[in-house]
């Protein structure tokens, strides 16, 4: 089955920008160019004054199964994915049991194949049941399927412990990615320490507590030689380390989502459970310097770290809420928005949601190149919308971005050379 | 004049007049509570429900009055500790209450922004009796009238706020209103129990008590959380009392008419000697009294705002 999107503004980060067709046969892209010829039978897509990209990568997701079924599945997970233009994405293990052995890995792999949406590739635990004391069968899990380690959510405290991961994820060339936070620091804070959490009379979570663990990891990676990713960074202090550790060519890579560099603290007020994530919505510095740090390369990549509740969860009290808010499904528009400010030229916003994490964690994805996996998201950069959780693919509707009138919207979405998302449908 | 909000969740948001109109209409009030006969019908047939998960005698125990005085049905309404923990919503158990046609709910609650969630949730009025280590407005406000009542004027009052400011209610209440009436408020302990950024609040920061107390009008010691030794902010009971704790030659660096307040239950011996808290200068069961007949004031303007 062949497809030719025509007459779009191609962006292959780093190799392609410009219009041009871009043909898919049997999966795989096979020519991009202008005026290109189609086979007979070929599906015709209309892209003139539309953006043709490389679907998005999210190394940063939480689909819940098994365990938490309730919140997200990996089908509803993954329908979310691609209404977000996210053609692929990496499960964090905190499931329930935790991903911390090849018969979970091969489960999820089944349930995505299933799915037949996004490609899924897991992360596995670093530690078995991620309780920061012995290895995981990082080699197994490595063979099953699993594309990087983590102990997401449960930052591995142990230094020693930590020391031995990177050491042994060093024979399967796998990325360590860790949560920086010093949990003693952190003590059972649920929002940034500050004026606001001393008004709000909530606990805080300083700074530093994150700070903290960045520098250990990244001294860490300088013993060991491993392949370190930060996730989620979002301290001034955190982007100053890693650019340092960056510019003494330390293999150290770095994410940021998109609610880092968009909100701030502020948003708790009225104590907002929306707005209660792990790591905390920080202040207007704090995001001033993920910007900083996305504009002059220091943070490779936009993750979303999409995390969705159920919504009884999240009508808790503050303090007994749970962290993190769902992010596919806006990703894109807040992306977007920092290309309008002049962060970011559109061709890096691309990079960063798609060609930087591919590359990150070794994944053949993120690009149009002739024999590449035809994953293709297709966007109107101009249409405004108004972001409604009730519209969902997610199973959760905890966004701090309700009711946000958003700029950029996904059109397409097409997987492995199949259309698996048009919007005109889903609207529909 | 009257308030113009459903609820009382926070001194933060109420104006000088609020604050004072409070005040006034507490004065009413006090003077019932001095009657033989001590009630009056303002209430009646008005529910009012004291809605406490968290232990409290003396708070409940007022607002009980205060509300009975006014001829107000009561009732008292204390969930389990373990109804607190997950799965069940603050707001169920408030809207079951709001069912029964509660005109006013008190809540008392261990998370800070409960009671600001219920208030979004209920038509009834809300009233904070303490969430967390956010506010107790309703202390505040009888701190401030015990403070009226001494004859002392807020403009240019100083103030020396002492103890664990951070994880104080009572301490965030009134130093709300206090900056707002334009008092200099001081708040003095050790550095670990001073909250991030509360100098932004308007008060200055001390860490010696001698040097706080220097010519303050008013002493407000905080209750110390016993327990909270063992947790790295501060090494022994003993050393606490000896940093920061009130003695009678400590009140002598005051002004000489300086009134030493405390909301209860003191320590004795910790963070207050025996002799400071039964002094002359000690206006610890005034507070008490006076804790009634503001309830009472705020019962009854939250009645009418209805």
């Amino acid at each position: 089955m062949a497809i030719h999107i025509v007459g779009g503004h191609v962006i292959d980060p780093g190799r392609f920008n410009g219009v041009a067709d871009v043909l898919i046969e049997e999966g795989r892209i096979v020519a991009v160019g202008p005026n290109l010829k189609a086979p007979a039978g070929a599906t015709k897509i209309d892209a003139k004054g539309r953006l043709v990209l490389p679907g998005f990568v999210d190394l940063h997701v939480h689909f819940r199964e098994p365990g938490f079924e309730y919140k997200e599945s990996i089908q509803s997970g993954a329908a979310a994915a691609v209404a977000g233009g996210f053609t692929s994405v990496c499960c964090m293990p905190n499931t329930n049991p935790v991903n911390d052995n090849q018969a979970i890995t091969e489960l999820m792999l089944e349930r995505a194949r299933a799915a037949g949406l996004a490609n899924v590739f897991p992360i596995g635990a670093i530690t078995k049941g991620s309780e920061g004391k012995e290895l995981a069968e990082i080699g197994d899990l490595r063979r099953a399927g699993c594309v990087a380690i983590s102990d997401d959510g449960k930052p591995v405290m142990n230094s020693l412990v930590m020391r031995r991961a990177m050491e042994y994820a060093l024979a399967f060339d796998v990325p360590v990615v860790d949560h920086c936070e010093d949990l003693h620091l952190a003590e059972g804070g649920c929002m940034n320490e500050g004026v606001i959490s001393t008004e709000l009379g909530l606990p805080g979570m300083p700074s530093a507590a994150e700070d903290v663990m960045v520098a250990r990891n990244v001294a860490l990676a300088e013993l060991t030689g491993a392949r370190l990713h930060l996730a989620h960074i979002s301290t001034e202090g955190s982007a100053r380390m890693v650019r340092e550790a960056k510019s003494r060519g330390l293999k150290v890579t770095a994410e940021a989502c998109p609610h880092h560099f968009t909100i701030t603290e502020e948003t708790v007020r009225g104590y907002n459970t929306y707005a209660k994530m792990n790591p905390p919505l920080r202040t207007w510095k704090d995001v001033q310097a993920i910007k900083d740090g996305l504009r002059d390369g220091t943070i490779d990549v936009i993750a979303t770290d999409h995390a969705p509740h159920a919504t009884q969860e999240k009508q808790l009290g503050f303090a007994e809420a749970p962290f993190g808010i769902v992010g596919l499904e806006t990703a894109l528009p807040l992306t977007l928005a920092l290309v309008e400010e002049g962060v970011l030229s559109l061709e890096a916003a691309v990079d960063k949601l798609s060609t930087a994490p591919a590359k990150v964690f070794g994944l053949a994805k993120g690009t149009l190149a002739v024999g590449a996996d035809a994953d293709v998201t297709i966007v109107d950069q101009q249409e405004q919308w108004e972001v409604d959780p009730a519209k969902f693919f997610s199973k959760s509707r905890n966004t701090p971005f309700a009711g946000w009138k958003v700029k950029g919207r996904v059109r397409t979405t097409i997987v492995g050379g199949r259309v698996v998302f048009e919007a005109s449908q889903a609207e529909g | 004049m009257s308030l113009k909000h459903k609820d009382l969740l926070s001194l933060a948001p109420l104006s000088v007049a609020e604050i004072r109109l409070i005040l006034e209409t507490a004065d009413s009030f006090k003077e019932v509570t001095g009657r033989e006969i001590k009630k009056v019908p303002a209430l009646r047939g008005r529910t009012v429900v004291n809605l406490f998960f968290e232990p409290s005698t003396r708070t409940r125990t007022s607002f009980e009055l205060a509300a009975k005085r006014l001829s107000a049905d009561v009732i008292n309404f204390s969930p389990s500790s373990s109804s607190v923990v997950k799965g069940e919503t603050l707001l169920d158990t408030a809207r079951n209450i709001e069912a029964m046609q509660a005109d006013i709910i008190v809540l008392r609650h261990p998370s800070a922004g409960a009671a600001e969630a219920l208030a979004r949730g209920v038509k009834s009025s809300v009233i904070n009796a303490g969430d967390g280590w956010h506010e107790h407005p309703t202390q505040g406000l009888l701190d401030l009238y015990t403070i009226r009542e001494r004859g002392l004027s807020f403009e240019g009052l100083k103030v020396a706020i002492v103890g664990d400011v951070a994880h104080s209610r009572v301490a965030r209440s009134n130093i709300h209103a206090l900056v707002k009436l334009g008092a200099e408020v001081r708040v003095v302990g050790p550095p670990t129990m001073m909250p991030a950024g509360v100098d932004k609040l308007g008060v200055r920061v001390y860490y010696h008590l001698d040097e706080a107390l220097r010519g303050v009008q008013v002493i407000m010691m905080l209750r110390l959380q016993l327990e909270r030794q063992g947790r790295a902010l501060f090494p022994t009971i003993r050393e606490y009392a000896r940093l920061y704790g009130l003695t009678a030659e400590r009140v002598k660096l005051a002004d000489p008419g300086v009134i030493v307040m405390h909301p209860g239950p003191i320590n004795r011996g910790v963070e207050i000697a025996p002799e400071v808290a039964d002094s002359l200068s000690s206006v610890i069961l005034d507070q008490v009294a006076n804790g009634v007949a503001v309830r009472m004031g705020i019962l009854y303007l939250m009645s009418g705002a209805n």
